[in-house]
């Protein structure tokens, strides 16, 4: 049973969340200030928004961040799956303990170390710094994330589920694909966008990894940052926070509605 | 798998008893592939990296492509590599070593992680304590709300505060406006703007693994404790801290670590007057253009790092084994 929650506990979730949301609101409502000073306000206006998408530069940039992002988490969200699987499924085999190094030490490794080698990697194979290049730096560092999210749904996985369908004559791959892979498709999901969201944020790893023709999205909003604040960079800003937003929103309520449908299957099985 | 190897066998007729051995080889090779495919990836893409970067930390600086000497290869046969071997040196080292920079940069960055970290824990254990307390139907949501910051970009949350926090800022004109200051605060380009990035930055990070552990609590405990007498406090200090412990220490390596050599925040907030070993690395690397000396730098920062790493790990696999 759980206590009462006390005034104390809802006055520091309320001051936490204030913590977290005022910044972001903030940037987002000085977007849409007249005044080209970010923090003094001199009316409503949508000339910002006007301006950024005669920014070719900043267009580029979108477009090659966007294909990397989404490239990158495709790729990692397979490798992710494949390194939950191994994590989870296959207790022992040489050089178990290695990879489950290889695996949690990028979460925390800092990114400067993760850039720095990766590009002598790139620089020592010969291969030209680009597009390539960064992708293949995202896949490395996203998969990670990816094994962690499906790796705890896989933990948590019932696993007479399978047995039940071997049991019956289905061989293992086809097991996989007809009984597991659709019961952690939400962490599959969830993986995929969290992938997509490092991708689309990370600027350390690219600015090491990225050469000439690939500058992405956090390359040129840093670069412009470091010239001045500017309420174009606000406006910029405000419109990733927006595709992020509903992308979370849509796929939270798409989670919900499986949730409810399964619940409403299980009680009519239970009914009969 | 060998489970199903018998069942394919008990299942399968004699007649394509020969076709099943073959499906039987083809599903350990699946099986195999599993496991090799990320693996070759890791060590390729992590593993191999690291070698290379401790390789050039042994090398000398030069005006070339690439910019450092000797380059490892077989080029001049097996006695030419030797000779390149003989090339490398602790130099970059013992430089790093008898630079004040170098060493204030290091000894800087882990003093400000820690300080950070104590920070976000003070900020984010209330935070998730009250959550884990607020009504079962409410958690969710809440869950949702402290996840929802971390998918927006860090750059652009970092990018926020630099708007707060300036002398001409919106903090500033706030606290002007009411009277409490007469002076503009100057919190940008200082340490305090870094530790307000980081704590803001790293905060979910914090929450997350406190509030798994503090919800898995049985409250009983507690009830049991007052009404023994045991007061607030006291309960807290022997039942409820304990009890959160895994969660305290995978919290504070989550924060602590990145941290360490933490670029962004750093150079947005903290300016040209504040020294971190991330930032000395970036410059190193992008604006001295010396490979060799910042490849050192990075391998320092691993060997600093290696045992909260480790840790870190640690604190990973014996929660796997619980949850199993």
């Amino acid at each position: 049973m759980n206590p009462t929650w006390s005034r104390f506990n809802i006055t520091s979730i309320v001051l936490g969340f204030a913590f977290l949301y005022l910044p972001i609101v903030l940037l987002v409502v000085f977007s849409f200030n007249e005044s080209k000073l970010v923090t003094v306000w001199g009316g409503f206006s949508t000339k910002w928004y006007v301006s950024l998408f005669h920014n070719q530069g900043l267009m580029d940039a979108t477009w090659v961040t966007a294909r990397v992002a989404v490239i990158s988490a495709t790729v990692a969200t397979v490798l992710g799956t494949l390194a939950a699987l191994t994590l989870t499924r296959y207790t022992r085999f040489k050089g178990r303990m290695l990879f489950s190094g290889m695996v949690f030490a990028p979460l925390v490794m800092p990114e400067v170390i993760t850039g720095l080698s990766l590009l002598l990697l790139f620089v020592a194979v010969g291969l030209d710094r680009g597009f390539l290049t960064v992708t293949l730096a995202h896949i490395t560092l996203t998969m990670c994330f990816v094994a962690v999210v499906v790796q705890s749904r896989l933990m948590t996985f019932d696993r007479s589920l399978e047995e039940a369908a071997m049991d019956l004559g289905a061989p293992p791959v086809k097991t996989f694909f007809q009984i597991t892979l659709p019961v952690i498709m939400p962490a599959i999901v969830s993986g995929w966008m969290l992938a997509f969201t490092l991708s689309l944020d990370d600027l350390v790893i690219a600015s090491f990894t990225s050469g000439p023709g690939a500058t992405t999205l956090p390359m040129k909003i840093y670069s412009q940052v470091r010239l001045g604040v500017t309420p174009e960079i606000n406006a910029a800003c405000t419109i990733l926070i927006a595709v992020v937003a509903v992308g979370v929103i849509i796929a939270s309520l798409a989670n919900k509605r499986r949730e409810v449908q399964r619940q409403r299957d299980e009680q009519a099985a239970q009914r009969g | 798998m060998s489970n199903a190897a018998v069942t394919a066998a008990t299942t399968s007729s004699a007649a394509d008893a020969g076709k099943s051995a073959l499906a039987r080889l083809g599903e350990a090779f699946v099986g195999r592939l599993v496991i090799i495919i990320p693996y070759l990836w890791l060590v390729f893409f992590f593993l191999i990296p690291f070698v290379i970067v401790f390789k050039i930390s042994l090398s000398q600086t030069a005006i070339a492509i690439p910019p450092y000497t000797p380059v490892l290869g077989f080029g001049d046969g097996l006695s030419g590599l030797l000779d390149q071997l003989k090339q490398l040196s602790i130099d970059n080292y013992t430089w790093l070593t008898q630079d004040a920079l170098y060493v204030n940069a290091y000894v800087t960055s882990v003093i400000v992680a820690a300080i950070s970290t104590v920070l976000t824990l003070l900020v984010g254990y209330p935070i998730a304590y009250g959550m884990a307390r607020a009504p079962a139907t409410l958690r969710p949501t809440l869950l949702m709300l402290v996840i929802l910051p971390f998918w927006t970009s860090f750059l652009i949350r970092v990018y926020a505060w630099i708007g707060i926090l300036k002398p001409e800022g919106l903090l500033n004109q706030l606290l002007l406006a009411s009277g409490v200051i007469n002076q503009p605060l100057i919190i940008l380009n200082t340490y305090t703007a870094i530790f307000i990035g980081i704590v803001y930055s790293y905060l979910p990070f914090m929450v997350l693994p406190l509030y798994s552990a503090l919800e898995k609590m049985d409250y009983s405990l507690i009830e049991a404790a007052k009404d023994l007498g045991c007061p607030p406090t006291s309960a807290f200090w022997k039942i409820t801290f304990p009890l959160s412990l895994p969660g305290v220490i995978a919290g504070c390596l989550l924060v602590f670590i990145p941290a360490v050599g933490e670029f962004v925040i750093p150079d947005l907030l903290g300016g040209s007057q504040t020294l971190m070993i991330g930032k000395t690395l970036w410059n190193e690397f992008f604006a001295n253009r010396d490979w060799p000396v910042s490849s050192a730098v990075a391998v320092i920062l691993l060997l600093l790092l290696i045992v909260p790493i480790m840790l870190f790990q640690r604190a990973q696999a014996r929660a796997q084994e619980q949850d199993k």
